[in-house]
């Protein structure tokens, strides 16, 4: 680490008791980037952005919220009516939830595009597989905190999937509850939790940052870094790029905030929660559709296994699998870019999320055009999901020949006509 | 016991509006032109008082709006002289007083929109055990909003052929299901505006339903023209990144 | 919104259009973060609702001459007091030259039998004594801070003690002559 000489003198007296300015210089200025990134690279840093807009637009909802059954929603309408500008912190923080998973999952697709998770950014992807799920346990317990029908229904439902576990099922159900329905006790602690959480993500970026910090970035060639050339310091290049991107980013995140706050929503949220009555088709949000999707697709027992308690370990497996993938992926080349094959697969891989996203989003028993059944569907995109990572990717690790890797970053971008 | 029944009742209502539903769906509402729709929608003023006029007269016999207060129709143009006298028509429960009792008071502008039924179950058995809905969030609480309502509330007519209402049910074929309790609520003339605008059915209907998406979005006015002053700072703010982004890596290249 | 670098660093080759466009978004990004900021301080301010619940109404026909009556308005509790005629004149005979915080009883009250005022000890904040019949009343037959000995007069002005004004008068009209509203 050079050593950076200091001028100011109140920085330097800080610097040389704590080196937090030598940090920053070191991990946000002079910090080496490789000097292709694309903007795919963007969403690291957005998603990182929009949880700080969500842990503050949260802390002041956090100041007018109600977590009683009898006032939560109501306690949300009075957001919405009376406290000044509460509808625009509420708006931002229900779409920026929508925001940050849209950021995340493109974060997501590009690390396994590019070769992200594989050595040595194993841990880092893993830490990474983590701050995925604590942001769905984050998003499930916020849905529930307005108390409209979804909210309660989702709640009921998510929560009965843990009576698919043998044995002690129901009794971690109850204690999930604290009472023998989803009622003010799971309210309270869905808040107390909804608030925690955030606090344990922003941890987990923190460590996600520190492991990035180590080998520094992938890059789409998925070649390691080998002379100085090859990099240029984050600052101006990086922060200018990602201030742009930030921008852009902004003007659709604003755009749903003051002109179609609700696109993400479902109307039946509206209507206060009602124990007796389960509204005629609940779905969860749209970033949860494909695991449901997967939940709902095993409709079978296999061998003594019940089909309920299947489902549910297909869904969490899903993504648990990813912490595997460093290992299933045995290619010794990152880039997709040199990977013709895998390349196909991915965008295959790709297209089968969304649809089980758009299965996801419907009824169980729909039929498409009135003659395939959605459920069908929904279990062929299933067995590509989890083929895809425990046959597809360690097969082609073995048969795939990849395409000649460039020399370096700087001889691959600087020669006339390479790709950026 | 009584909650049991309801939740049988209800159980019973929510298969046959599935089984209906998939049966035969509803169709789309047809689309309406909103004074509140599109970047620079605002409430039409007009409209929201004939709106309220309908609301006051037809629907808030069975149907609250309990979120709204009456010092928020300042929002849409009423003077703070029309809004205490409106809330001062109204009567509604305070207390208790030094005797420990609760009373009837004259409304006030921060007091909210009284419901017809003290609860529930109240207005369950009074309406044959189905309990008409606060409207107060209804554009924001069904799918295809406000056109929706007023394909709803125009939306009565005889049952297509082969079909037969149940009793104390209304064919509706924009309602989910096709069967609603509610009985027609708007006839020709059942208002007399004060601005002269003819009181048909489709009249009353776009009217109360304007009325109703102000109830559910009052803060909607603000929301759109302080977004579009946000929106187009961000877009200005962006094109300036962009020529330091581009400006700064002009050395690169 | 966070504003852009301001320095060019390895690259600053001193070209003034950059430097321009460097100053004029990092500005323009500075005063949209400010402005994001105003929507989350403002939100802490009363909302409409708190705004709009201002007025309470109070019957006084029930309080007898020498008898005292605490009302809510706003949260705090307003002290209504039936003042009986040596009070009245006590008040009405004290010197201006007397006074803390100069003001005359007739500056105070609407009729002069009935003094309203919020009861609030304008020192810190305490509820003053003086409400009930066996109250400590202070030196001045008044009300008496317990927090930190200030004496409050029978108009409720501040005599003796820390306090640096007189207990405040909120805004009240009647609207008969047993009706008043506060606010």
């Amino acid at each position: 680490m050079a050593a950076v000489q200091w001028k100011n003198p109140v920085i330097k007296w800080i610097d040389y008791r704590l080196p937090i300015f030598t940090m920053v210089h070191h991990d946000l200025v002079d910090y080496p980037t490789p000097r292709n990134l694309n903007y795919w690279w963007n969403f690291g840093s957005l998603a990182g952005i929009t949880l700080v807009i969500m842990v503050l637009t949260g802390i002041f909802l956090a100041m007018y919220y109600t977590p009683h059954v009898d006032y939560a929603f109501e306690s949300v309408e009075r957001i919405m009516r009376d406290v000044n500008y509460g509808w625009l912190i509420r708006y931002l923080h229900m779409n920026g939830g929508s925001m940050f998973f849209l950021a995340v999952y493109i974060h997501v697709f590009r690390g396994l595009y590019f070769g992200s998770y594989k050595a040595p950014r194993e841990l880092l992807w893993i830490i990474g597989v983590f701050i995925l799920l604590a942001m769905m346990a984050t998003a499930f317990m916020g849905y529930v905190l307005p108390w409209g029908q979804m909210s309660f229904w989702a709640a009921t439902v998510i929560t009965n999937l843990f009576s698919a576990v043998p044995l002690v099922g129901e009794a971690i159900v109850r204690w999930l509850w604290g009472g023998f329905t989803v009622d003010n006790p799971t309210l309270n602690r869905f808040y107390a939790l909804h608030f925690l959480l955030p606090f344990v993500i922003l941890g987990l970026v923190g460590l996600h940052m520190w492991a990035l910090h180590v080998h520094k970035s992938n890059n789409p060639l998925g070649i390691d870094i080998k002379s100085p050339s090859d990099t240029i310091p984050f600052h101006p290049y990086y922060t200018a790029k990602d201030m742009y991107g930030l921008g852009i980013f902004m003007t659709v995140y604003l755009f749903f905030v003051f002109f179609a706050p609700n696109f993400f929503g479902e109307p039946d949220n509206y209507i206060k929660a009602n124990s007796l009555v389960t509204p005629a088709h609940i779905v969860p949000e749209w970033y949860l559709l494909p695991y449901y999707a997967i939940l709902r697709a095993i409709t079978f027992d296999i061998w003594f296994i019940p089909a309920k308690l299947i489902g549910v370990i297909a869904m969490f497996a899903s993504i648990l699998i990813l912490v595997l993938l460093p290992w299933l992926d045995r290619s010794p080349v990152r880039s997709a870019r040199f990977r013709p094959l895998y390349k196909q697969f991915f965008w295959l891989f790709f297209v089968d999320c969304l649809i089980l996203g758009w299965v996801g989003a419907n009824p169980p028993d729909a039929m498409l055009m009135g003659k395939i059944s959605l459920l069908v569907i929904g279990q062929l995109a299933t067995l590509y999901y989890f083929a895809f990572f425990l046959v597809i990717v360690p097969l082609l690790g073995i048969f795939e020949r990849p395409k000649p890797l460039p020399e370096s970053i700087s001889a691959a971008v600087l020669k006339p006509g390479a790709a950026e | 016991m009584r909650a049991l029944k309801f939740a049988a009742l209800a159980a019973a209502a929510a298969l046959v509006g599935i089984g209906l539903a998939s049966a035969a769906e509803a169709p789309p509402p047809p689309q309406k032109n909103w004074s509140f729709d599109g970047l620079f929608g605002t409430f039409d003023r007009a409209a929201v008082r004939r709106g309220h006029l309908v609301y006051k007269e037809v629907c808030a016999a069975c149907h609250g709006v309990k979120l709204l207060a009456f010092r928020d129709l300042q929002r849409v143009g009423y003077s703070e002289g029309e809004v205490k006298a409106i809330a001062a028509q109204v009567e509604v429960q305070d207390g208790p007083n030094d005797q420990g009792e609760m009373f009837k008071r004259p409304g006030r502008p921060a007091d909210r929109f009284p419901s017809p039924f003290a609860n529930e179950q109240a207005a369950r058995a009074a309406n044959n055990g189905a309990s008409p809905p606060d409207l107060s969030l209804m554009t924001k609480a069904r799918k295809g909003g406000a056109d929706y309502l007023h394909a709803l509330l125009t939306g009565y007519g005889e049952p297509p052929k082969g079909m037969k209402a149940m009793e104390g049910l209304q064919y509706n074929k924009y309602f989910p299901g096709q069967q609603i309790a509610m009985p027609s609520p708007l006839n020709e003339g059942q208002v007399t505006f004060p601005d002269g605008t003819k009181a048909t059915a489709e009249q009353m209907s776009l009217d109360v339903t304007t009325f109703l998406a102000f109830a559910a979005e009052p803060e909607l006015e603000d929301r759109k023209r302080l977004g579009v002053k946000v929106l187009l700072f961000v877009i200005v703010l962006t094109g300036m990144l962009f020529a330091v982004k581009r400006e700064i890596w002009s050395a690169l290249h | 919104m966070t504003a852009t670098a301001t320095t060019a660093g390895p690259l600053d080759d001193g070209k003034s259009r950059r430097d321009f466009l460097l100053i004029a978004t990092s500005t323009v990004g500075a005063v949209g973060t400010a402005l994001a900021v105003w929507p989350l301080v403002d939100s802490m301010n009363p909302a409409a609702d708190v705004l709009a619940l201002a007025s309470t109404e109070v019957d006084l026909s029930a309080i007898q001459q020498g008898q005292s009556i605490t009302v809510v308005w706003r949260g705090k509790p307003v002290f209504v007091r039936h003042r009986t005629a040596a009070e009245i004149k006590a008040a009405e005979a004290t010197a201006l030259s007397e006074l803390i915080d100069p003001q005359p009883d007739k500056a105070r009250v609407k009729k002069p039998q009935w003094l309203v005022m919020v009861g609030v000890c304008t020192h810190l904040g305490c509820i003053p004594l003086g409400q009930k019949a066996n109250d400590l009343k202070g030196d001045y037959g008044g009300w008496f801070c317990p927090c930190h000995g200030s004496h409050y007069d029978t108009a409720g002005r501040i005599r003796k003690g820390p306090a640096p004004q007189n207990l405040a008068v909120p805004d009240y009209q009647f609207l008969s002559d047993t009706v008043i509203r506060i606010g």
